[in-house]
């Protein structure tokens, strides 16, 4: 019983070695894109990564099988609903130092990174994205738009983030 | 993000259609990709062997329950046995003696 329990256990480790060796690279672009991180510097995005592997693993065994959810959509779904769930809770927290957005999506809000990221980055479906975060699909192709536009064509002016930058530097000399 | 309106302007004023600006925006998002940490894994598999455990322990804990609910009702039924009609404690009246 105990030799069973152990060598599943070995096989579960060892599939999962070999998902995370294949899948984590790209699942962290995404969520760095998802918190506007710097490549080099996303102490977020890693916390969300690791949370969604450990949730991938802990349902690894239902996962499995011909009816069983493809890992790396697991990982990704959790990924998307656990980061929407922490925008929603922070955005009240205004007051909370944050750190500063700084990856190439960092004027969009945290919902128009996740649709964009989902649809575009990711190729999602329309329906499944929208059926993701509860929206309808118009609502999903508006918000993406948007975004598009928002990136392409930024508004006049410097970021959000290096605003607040200049405004601390003179508010310092 | 210095380089953002740079490259737009090398690719040229607007990409006008959608599937042109879809693809602008994805090579814009595919430009820096983070380099994965090495102890990544380990924290994933130490984190999610945790969530099993927890799992697996809160699904025996609640078999463990049912199993000595089952046992209690059976215990109590054979001592009470509630299927049987209860001893009659009043005498019917006999008329017409």
């Amino acid at each position: 019983m105990r030799g069973r329990h152990a060598s599943r256990d070995a096989r579960r480790a060892e599939e999962f070695r070999v998902f995370v060796a294949g899948a984590a690279g790209r699942l962290l672009h995404t969520a760095t894109l998802l918190t506007a991180e710097a490549p080099g510097d996303n102490p977020r995005a890693r916390r969300l990564l690791t949370l969604a592997l450990a949730h991938t693993y802990a349902c690894w065994d239902g996962l499995r099988g011909e009816d069983g959810e493809d890992p790396y959509d697991r990982a990704r779904r959790y990924l998307a609903v656990r980061f929407a769930h922490e925008a929603r809770g922070r955005r009240g927290a205004l007051g909370r130092a944050r750190p500063r957005p700084r990856g190439p999506l960092a004027r969009l809000t945290a919902r128009e990174r996740l649709i964009l990221v989902l649809r575009l980055y990711e190729g999602v479906a329309e329906e499944q994205t929208a059926a993701l975060l509860g929206l309808t699909g118009e609502h999903v192709r508006t918000v993406c738009d948007r975004a598009v536009a928002t990136v392409l064509h930024p508004p006049r002016g410097p970021a959000p983030a290096a605003r607040r930058e200049t405004a601390a530097r003179a508010a310092s000399s | 993000m210095r380089c953002r309106p740079a490259a737009a302007r090398r690719r040229g004023a607007v990409p006008v259609n959608r599937a042109e600006r879809e693809a602008a925006v994805r090579r814009i998002m595919r430009e820096s990709s983070p380099r994965v940490p090495p102890e990544l894994y380990a924290d994933a598999l130490r984190r999610g062997r945790r969530m099993l455990g927890r799992r697996v322990a809160a699904r025996r804990l609640l078999w463990l329950l049912l199993c000595a609910a089952a046992l209690a009702f059976t215990v109590w039924a054979v001592n009470a046995r509630p299927w049987e009609r209860p001893p009659s404690e009043t005498t019917p009246p006999l008329p017409g003696w």
